[in-house]
């Protein structure tokens, strides 16, 4: 009988020293986009140095970190794309956007013979990826590039073959501006895609770009800037050809913020912003008092994400990310204070 | 053992017998124990097994029930796969899974062979032999991403220069083609082990008796060690198919992923397993999830189906 009532205080502390350590306050936890992970592990190192904060980023895809957020195995998700509306009827609570970071979606093409800049017209990119244009001496790309000689090449379109944020805004981009786009193809994380061929991940698609002569296809301008592969100019709504940079996106970025701080950049109308631009969010729950999540933790949470949006935006610029406009730190700190701690707000002044 | 039940110093020989019987009924009553203990863990290892596989399939037909209430039998038949529209036709993927392991088997099957009676028959043993026979095995430990790169970085290129010499319009070098190659060299060392290990278990006497009667090495080889060693080289054929139905990483690195039907085997195409790997974490509605699960569902059918005819083709030669 000893020996079991030993072997039951054996197995009951080990259980509790499991519990403890899922509980551990001064550490979180939290998962989803890839595109956001180079920007966040500089953020969540320098607040490490800072704070003593350890914060656990798992990149593993907007869905997946939606998914998990549903789960409640995390304390907060990222994504590249606002939860949809299956995803919030899934989920157990209300659940808060804050904009984080600006990202953008680039063309990169394979033409070496081109001695300038490529310029693309919604109108030509719709009808690359719907499989009308086929040749890269098409009237049409010809017509917006004047002077430039076009080879005689047939188009290859290279696309993410992975479900994936980056794919979603530039379909949901293709949607706004093409009628046909938005009928025959629509916007998703993945879709199917009417030509070309599929790359798993920007490397995939990055990949495919640089072997095939004439091929065009869509990757993150981080990805893009730090393997110095040549991407296009694209025509914003107000008519002027747009070089993605972190000044255009910025510009794209700089409207009047909803309150829910889910607002979509894509085909803006500010005259020097880059039409191809979106919000990067981070997800929390509303309120945050549920199980297995103490005050403390809840604490930490919010003053990390306080800090990000405020003193960690200073890292954006050199890893090619478009810092918050003040406006969308406004509406940040807006959607902070409104979480709650079992119906008490947890962020009442600035720390 | 016998020999320590015979203790040197006992004092009659009475007692010394039951001493004797006692220990010796104890011992056999422990190998007893010892015995049925070791039958029956033979028999939960197996059990959990079977277990495991039934409960995956049981696993993979309740997870994918909202797609088949959904879609019925037009999943398999439909050729549009579109997630943003929850339409979801597997048939593209089919194909692309049978093209792509097929055409991989019927690449590998003369070198395979080659390779089995090579060292079988020619060369059993010698340091030729040896390095051979590493080699082979360890094509099989390298990580399929390893060939998926290979395939990427060379493979391609030079299919691509093939495809343009063919005259074919829009050379790409990623597609079906290109994917059956890397399978081809994957799964070589699955049939071409197993084929050695069938050809040296040949009976010595039966080459000598062909010897005996004036055949030469060729005739031996075709017709007494190739139709002994049928069933074993067809079993090894049979597993680098099943190796090659399941395979991933290399395939969709150099396949294109393109949803599209496939016009020739030199178009971009997509397998089961691809578009799982591919799509299965971004997968963000109900019925999108259930799909994918069905694809899963639908590639262990087809590796069913292709390991029971297999299994009757090695009945039927091993019979006759």
């Amino acid at each position: 009988m000893a020996a079991i009532k030993g072997s039951w205080i054996m197995v009951s502390l080990g259980i509790l020293s499991l519990l403890s350590c899922s509980g551990k306050s001064h550490h979180l936890i939290g998962a989803g986009s890839s595109f956001d992970n180079p920007l966040f592990s500089k953020m969540f190192y320098s607040y490490f140095q800072s704070r003593g904060i350890k914060v656990n980023y798992q990149s593993i895809g907007s869905g997946g970190g939606i998914s998990q957020l549903i789960n409640r195995t995390i304390d907060f998700g990222a994504s590249d794309v606002p939860m949809n509306g299956e995803q919030d009827s899934l989920s157990p609570a209300r659940v808060l956007h804050v904009p984080i970071t600006v990202s953008a979606v680039v063309l990169s093409y394979n033409l070496p013979e081109l001695q300038d800049t490529l310029r693309l017209s919604p109108q030509v990119l719709a009808g690359l990826f719907l499989g009308r244009i086929t040749h890269w001496n098409d009237t049409a790309i010809a017509a917006i590039n004047p002077g430039v000689r076009l080879p005689d090449l047939p188009v290859v379109i290279a696309h993410r073959s992975d479900g994936s944020g980056t794919s979603n805004i530039f379909t949901s981009y293709l949607s706004m501006i093409s009628p046909e786009w938005a009928s025959r193809v629509g916007r998703g994380s993945s879709v199917n895609w009417p030509a070309g061929l599929g790359g798993k991940g920007n490397e995939g698609v990055a990949g495919l770009i640089r072997q095939t002569h004439g091929a065009i296809g869509y990757i993150e301008l981080a990805f893009a800037m730090q393997n110095k592969m040549a991407f296009g100019k694209i025509r914003n709504r107000t008519g002027h050809f747009i070089t993605p940079s972190i000044s255009s996106i910025s510009a794209a970025a700089d409207i009047p913020m909803p309150a829910n701080g889910k607002a979509s950049l894509a085909d803006t109308d500010a005259p020097d912003g880059y039409p191809i631009s979106s919000f990067s969010w981070v997800l929390l729950y509303k309120e945050q008092d549920y199980r297995h999540h103490p005050q403390e933790k809840a604490d930490h949470l919010l003053h990390l994400l306080d800090w990000m949006i405020h003193e960690g935006q200073r890292y954006s610029s050199a890893l090619y990310y478009a810092p918050l406009s003040p406006a969308a730190v406004h509406a940040g700190e807006g959607i902070l204070k409104s979480a709650t701690y079992d119906g008490h707000p947890i962020l009442t002044q600035k720390n | 053992m016998e020999t320590s039940l015979q203790a040197p110093v006992i004092p009659s020989p009475a007692v010394r017998d039951t001493v004797g019987i006692r220990k010796r009924i104890r011992r056999s009553f422990r190998q007893i124990r010892t015995e049925s203990v070791f039958k029956q863990t033979l028999v939960i290892a197996g059990l959990i097994l079977v277990i495991l596989v039934l409960g995956i399939l049981l696993t993979l037909i309740t997870q994918s029930l909202p797609s088949i209430r959904l879609l019925g039998l037009k999943f398999i038949w439909g050729s549009t796969w579109n997630p943003v529209k929850n339409v979801y036709g597997a048939f593209p993927f089919l194909l692309g899974t049978l093209l792509t392991s097929f055409l991989a088997l019927l690449i590998c099957i003369p070198f395979s062979i080659a390779i089995a009676v090579f060292l079988g028959e020619y060369y059993p043993s010698g340091w030729f032999a040896d390095v051979l026979k590493n080699a082979v095995e360890l094509i099989a430990a390298v990580p399929s991403v390893i060939y998926g790169f290979w395939g990427l970085a060379v493979l391609v290129p030079m299919v691509r220069s093939l495809e343009a010499r063919l005259g074919i319009d829009q050379p790409l070098g990623v597609g079906i083609f290109s994917a059956s190659l890397i399978l081809s060299v994957m799964i070589i060392p699955y049939a071409a082990s197993l084929g050695r290990s069938m050809i040296q278990m040949v009976p010595e006497h039966l080459k000598e008796a062909a010897y005996g009667l004036g055949a030469t090495r060729w005739e031996v080889i075709r017709h007494v060690v190739l139709p002994y060693t049928r069933s074993g080289l067809f079993a090894g054929i049979l597993l680098s198919l099943g190796r090659a139905l399941g395979e991933t990483m290399a395939v969709t690195m150099v396949i294109g992923n393109s949803s599209i039907l496939p016009k020739s085997i030199f178009a971009p195409g997509n397998t089961m397993a691809s578009v799982i790997a591919n799509e299965f974490t971004e997968a963000d509605k109900t019925v999108y999830l259930s799909a994918l699960i069905e694809l899963g569902l639908a590639l262990f059918l087809v590796t069913v189906i292709i390991n029971i005819i297999g299994k009757k083709i090695i009945d039927r030669f091993t019979n006759e």
